[in-house]
């Protein structure tokens, strides 16, 4: 067990616009890459966000060793309930998981 | 082949002015640059104003004007003013207009508008042409009138038909971010896929690069692909920090959507041509109906913010029962004391220093030396926010955990010690509307500026 974001390059997450957040994990290598993607569970990421993994879009992508997550924004962008306008700080959540 | 150069990722940013003159050197086609985006939220498109100081967008805006001069091409912004609404196209007419006198110039400036009234928009949701992409709120007739600005997302065509006017300068409304970078090679028929896929890597400027804050880059657009150069010293772009802007702010790191189609990049292959510059050739550019996007912002209410600063360690331990607490007689005393006003009125706490950042989704928990307890009022009126904000200071300032202690004081960094945010806005449209022609949703424009 090891968390996430000390295994890889860089966790990041993003506005993909305003009604969308995307999550980019950078492995930095072929075998990180390998490993982040047999042990990532995309229900468990579905979980750290709360929502139904049908509505979580994975992209794994061999070339750039990425793997890589959208799903609606827990919060539409800039309404009451939101707490951070650019949705950088959602990244932690899964830099911080244990794999 | 057609040569674009790109400042930057927005005016306001900074460009590197050494690297802008190098690619003046190279003898450009055009010179692109965005200057908004949704990204900061919808106060902007909700006031038709922009987020960046008038001082650093009229500095950056007067090196772009005399870069135009030297290189005798036209430059061209998107998304002026922020949120492109036509306020914030209007004030940036304004900065033009003041650069092209203290400098001598004399231009042709083509200012394409892309504010939407709302009559129109409603029209086209009763006539079907306005569809909803995925997750939209609700919209009726009424949620339309109330925005304060709506705007369309003008793509190609429209940045086209602008430069077919023989204007110095492009001034855009809201856009693609890429169609301000796609729009000439498209129209001097460079390949169709290579044009969105190099806009869409362009459109940060050098955030595809080694050197993401440098700024200025230049891409060449020909009959089978794109090469893109950096030009800052020591920048350099590699397949891999190329094919990873795809990533960006982007949901599908395969697909975009621009008016009249969309860019597939699945079968994208990027060659290092030397260590500074990439070549990408197979992007694919596939027809589709001819929608563009809408966004719209409205007011959803008023908001009083108030900033109290617990470091007591014992008030620290037990500071979620403690908010508990302050929030519970809040909202008693604004029950009993603000009348029929009371339900409207939303009182929130925010502790900083534990979860204020994830709220409910926060999985860790640590002790904290201190804790900044942020409290939001959102009510009907920026004085009932304000009033409420007032019934909430006295428990923030003197709330003690237990009946029988001393009356604690904790810290307040201002006074007064509420601070009125003005109107809360929100994006109220997700939806895209279909136009026959290109140019129905959107106003064409040209003025001479300056004296010479």
């Amino acid at each position: 067990m090891a968390e996430l974001g000390r295994l890889v390059d860089k966790v990041r997450s993003k506005n993909a616009g305003p009604f969308w957040l995307t999550l980019d994990v950078f492995c930095g290598s072929p075998e990180v890459y390998g490993r982040v993607v047999s042990a990532l569970d995309t229900t468990r990421v579905a979980a750290l966000f709360r929502v139904d993994p049908a509505v979580l879009k994975r992209f794994d992508i061999p070339d750039l060793h990425v793997v890589k997550f959208s799903l609606p924004r827990p919060v539409v962008q800039g309404t009451r309930a939101d707490r951070d306008m650019h949705g950088a700080g959602w990244a932690v959540l899964l830099e911080e998981l244990d794999i | 082949m057609t040569r674009v150069l790109i400042p930057a990722g927005a005016l306001g940013l900074g460009y590197d002015r050494d690297a802008l003159a190098r690619g003046v050197a190279n003898r450009p086609d055009i010179i692109a640059i965005d200057g908004g985006s949704t990204d900061s939220g919808p106060s902007y498109l909700g006031r038709g104003a922009s987020k960046y100081s008038r001082a650093s967008v009229k500095a950056e805006w007067r090196g772009l004007m005399l870069a135009r001069a030297e290189a005798g091409v036209p430059l061209v912004i998107g998304t002026a003013g922020t949120c492109g609404a036509d306020s914030a196209v209007d004030w940036f007419c304004e900065i033009t207009r003041e650069l092209a006198a203290e400098l001598g110039q004399s231009l042709k400036v083509a200012v394409l508008r892309s504010g939407q009234p709302a009559h129109r928009i409603v029209t086209a949701l009763a006539e079907g042409r306005i569809r909803a992409l995925e997750p939209a709120p609700p919209i009726d007739a009424a949620t339309i009138e109330a925005c304060t600005n709506i705007v369309a997302l003008a793509g190609a065509e429209q940045i086209g038909a602008a430069l077919k006017t023989g204007a110095d300068i492009v001034i855009a409304g809201r856009t693609t971010d890429t169609a301000i970078i796609a729009a000439l090679p498209l129209m001097r028929g460079d390949h169709a896929g290579a044009a969105w896929h190099g806009a869409k890597i362009g459109e940060c400027g050098a955030l595809c690069t080694t050197q993401p804050m440098s700024g200025v880059i230049q891409i060449d657009f020909d009959q089978t692909g794109f090469t893109i150069e950096p030009l800052a010293a020591g920048a350099r772009a590699t397949p891999y920090t190329v094919s990873a802007h795809m990533l960006y702010e982007n949901s599908d790191p395969y697909i975009l959507y621009e008016p009249g189609g969309h860019l597939d990049v699945t079968a994208a292959r990027y060659h290092a041509l030397d260590p500074r510059r990439v070549r990408v050739e197979g992007s694919l550019w596939v027809p589709g109906p001819y929608t563009v996007k809408l966004e719209g912002a409205c007011v959803a209410g008023y908001q009083s913010v108030s900033l109290a600063l617990v470091r007591d360690a014992r008030y620290v331990a037990g500071v979620r029962d403690w908010a508990a607490a302050v929030l519970a007689a809040t909202r008693a005393r604004v029950a009993e004391r603000m009348g029929d006003m009371a339900d409207a009125v939303e009182v929130e706490l925010r502790l900083i220093g534990l979860d204020a950042t994830l709220g409910d989704l926060e999985t860790r928990a640590g002790k904290p030396a201190e804790v900044g307890v942020l409290g939001i009022v959102t009510a009907p009126s920026l004085a009932a926010a304000g009033e409420a904000s007032k019934i909430l200071n006295p428990y923030l300032l003197h709330h003690a955990l237990s009946e029988d202690e001393p009356m604690p004081t904790f810290a307040f960094p201002f006074s007064p010690a509420e601070l009125d945010r003005g109107a809360l806005y929100e994006f109220c449209l997700n939806h895209v509307m279909a136009l026959d022609d290109p140019m129905a949703a959107f106003s064409l424009m040209v003025e001479e500026m300056g004296n010479g």
